[in-house]
């Protein structure tokens, strides 16, 4: 059975800016065919500026110019029906939010109104998608999910500068999934933390996936959060997903040239070899080199790497690749 | 032993609060530690845990409310600075925050130079621009007329280090180096520096709350917790074999891209920094799972054990 929550098909998001009578489009997200899952924790990995923030933005369907969907669509399934996102109007989108697909981002501090005491916060929440009339209801209801999560009550009463950087992200995540949505997506929500605390914040989300059995998707850069939480892992270069597999293939057995630079970078306990870098930076998503855009740092470069961006090519069940060098790429859709 | 730089008892105390209502938090607590000529020291901890204001009083942006810091055989002494800051110089953690985005890259080299009178001719300052910027795998043409948006961070994160070596500095002190550099490209600052001091004989003050790159790059290693160094040795031993509860902790939670080791059980979390800043004995007590009844009222005394540096009563007499 297709257990597909969430699909792209491929989707094309860019920013155009008109710049002094000159266009200029910033190609962020390219042809992304993504099948993700029903209760399944999928990563998704990139450095800065690779695009995975607007990714995002298309999967929760906050799509502002000048940001544009181009082409492609992005579907959820509700209820057992596909729904086209780019038909929803405005209310239905607001409806959808939180009770069916919510976002945590990375910034804590921005998303909980620093004047007003955390319970004002949940009590705006609560009203603007129950209502008024079953606010009371609602808010017992919201005291027991922070019991459920383990976050003490008293910090209802507190203002948000009162509290650890940990703490204010923790309590966005317990407001972003009050609702019970099906869909959680996490912006970078352990990047700015202590090793510690993301530990605890990553504690926290696996507990409410493990509850609600509902679908992650994380973008985060940091590969070892990754190993740690994700069932599956897409890694995005340059506005494109160029590999994809379950989380141990990617550790395991990388097979894009950019996928094994990223694995082999990292740092690990009780091996002091010497590690090397990706070469060069990455490149302007306003300016891509022609076919693919990893080729001016790609060790293994042809010349048709240069020509044409290539296809996927399913090397294993569920583990597809976009590189020349494993294949001629001829499973082009997303599984 | 031939120490660079000398740290003793450093203490450094803010006052938070207005005049009548005043809360004295103590972000660094009379720590002592030394660099050794041509090492790589890391001072590790999480945020908070005084590891950035320990740097800024090496550099000098605060005073210590006590304590001593010799550089090179001279003292400073309080509120007073005795060495100029050619020999030390500093890296910050954020590249695009480092430069002014209106400014040309290259002025910040010249305005080092005439700062230190270390060039008498344009020719000159042009080949002693060019020399330490190959030192970091760039060179002049790379930079001549650019703003810093036209570089990526971890460009930025290098351009910053010439800008560093161009007083020929015994140490430089960097805090927070790469953890706003792209991961694909953090491994190319990381050994830089090991380059710097094998071929220059600069050391460096490595500040980070990142263990895995600490281990790969640093000679040895001080675990800070809010304003104590609760254990500091070489990396070796106190990242492979760590003796404090709290480095237990810190090391058990580092994400490793490893998936055979994913995280295994709980953990606790402090509910607010303060509450352990206050604390009257061992400032992890309230966390720690050894924690004793001693250990809640009276600080624990610093011990030896194998070479390491341990501030705990488990490895004290007593107790042990």
């Amino acid at each position: 059975m297709d257990n597909t929550i969430l699909r792209t098909a491929a989707l094309q998001a860019f920013y155009q800016l008109d710049l002094y009578g000159k266009t200029k489009v910033v190609k962020a997200v390219n042809e992304v065919d993504l099948a993700i899952q029903a209760d399944e924790i999928y990563g998704i990995a990139g450095e800065s500026g690779c695009g995975k923030s607007t990714l995002l933005k298309a999967l929760v369907a906050a799509v502002e110019p000048p940001l544009r969907v181009v082409g492609g669509k992005v579907t959820y399934r509700i209820d057992g029906k596909e729904v086209d996102v780019s038909t929803l109007s405005p209310e239905e989108k607001r409806a959808l939010r939180l009770s069916y697909i919510a976002y945590v981002p990375q910034g804590s501090m921005s998303v909980l109104n620093p004047v007003a005491r955390i319970r004002d916060t949940y009590r705006d929440f609560i009203e603007s998608h129950l209502g008024r009339q079953r606010h009371q209801e609602a808010f017992a209801l919201a005291q027991d999910h922070l019991t459920d999560l383990g976050l003490p009550l008293k910090i209802l009463d507190a203002y948000p500068h009162q509290l650890s950087g940990g703490m204010r992200q923790r309590v966005t995540i317990a407001l972003a999934t009050l609702l019970k949505p099906r869909i959680l997506i996490g912006d970078e929500p352990t990047t700015a933390l202590d090793v510690v605390v993301q530990r605890g914040v990553v504690q926290l989300l696996k507990e409410v996936q493990a509850r609600l059995k509902n679908t992650i998707v994380l973008v985060t850069h940091d590969m070892g959060v990754h190993a740690n939480i994700a069932d599956r892992i897409g890694i995005m270069y340059a506005g494109r997903i160029v590999e994809e597999a379950a989380t141990e293939k990617i550790f395991g057995a990388p097979a894009h040239p950019y996928t094994q630079y990223l694995i082999s970078s990292l740092p690990k306990f009780g091996d002091k070899s010497p590690r090397e870098s990706v070469p060069g930076s990455p490149p302007s998503l306003a300016n891509l080199p022609g076919g693919c855009p990893f080729h001016p740092r790609c060790p293994h470069v042809q010349t048709r790497c240069k020509e044409k961006m290539p296809g996927f090519t399913q090397i294993e069940k569920n583990h597809r690749v976009a590189c020349w060098l494993v294949g001629e790429g001829e499973h082009g859709q997303a599984a | 032993m031939d120490k660079l730089l000398e740290v003793e008892n450093l203490t450094k105390v803010f006052a938070l609060g207005s005049v009548l209502s005043k809360l004295r938090i103590t972000a660094v607590d009379n720590i002592s530690f030394f660099i050794k000529p041509a090492e790589i020291f890391a001072l590790a901890g999480e945020s908070g845990c005084g590891k950035s204001t320990t740097a800024r009083i090496i550099l000098g942006f605060e005073h210590a409310t006590a304590g001593t810091i010799t550089h090179s055989g001279k003292k400073e002494a309080k509120n007073e600075r005795v060495w100029f800051t050619e020999g030390i110089q500093a890296i910050f953690q954020d590249p695009f925050g480092t430069f002014n985005p209106l400014r040309p890259v290259e002025r910040y080299f010249f305005e080092t130079l005439r700062n230190y009178k270390l060039a008498s001719s344009p020719a000159e300052a042009v080949r002693r621009i060019d020399a330490k910027l190959h030192a970091v795998g760039l060179s002049y043409e790379d930079l001549a007329g650019k703003y810093p948006s036209e570089f990526s961070g971890g460009q930025l994160q290098r351009i910053s280090i010439a800008r560093a070596l161009l007083t020929d500095p015994q140490l430089i002190v960097a805090d927070e180096p790469v953890s706003m550099v792209d991961a694909s490209l953090r491994m190319s600052i990381v050994n830089l520096f090991k380059t710097l001091r094998d071929e220059l004989g600069v050391s460096v003050l490595y500040i980070t709350h990142d263990l895995a790159t600490a281990y790969y790059v640093c000679d040895r290693i001080a675990i800070m917790f809010r304003g104590d160094i609760v254990e500091m040795g070489t990396v070796e031993e106190v990242l492979m074999n760590p003796r404090h509860p709290y480095t237990q902790l810190l090391r058990a939670s580092i994400p490793e891209a490893d998936t055979a080791h994913r995280w295994q059980g709980e953990i606790r979390l402090a509910d607010t920094e303060q509450d352990e800043y206050l604390r009257q004995g061992c400032r992890f007590a309230g966390r720690c799972p050894h924690a004793m009844e001693i250990c809640r009222s009276t600080p624990p005394p610093t011990v030896q054990v194998e070479g390491v540096q341990v501030r705990c009563y488990l490895y004290s007499e007593p107790f042990s």
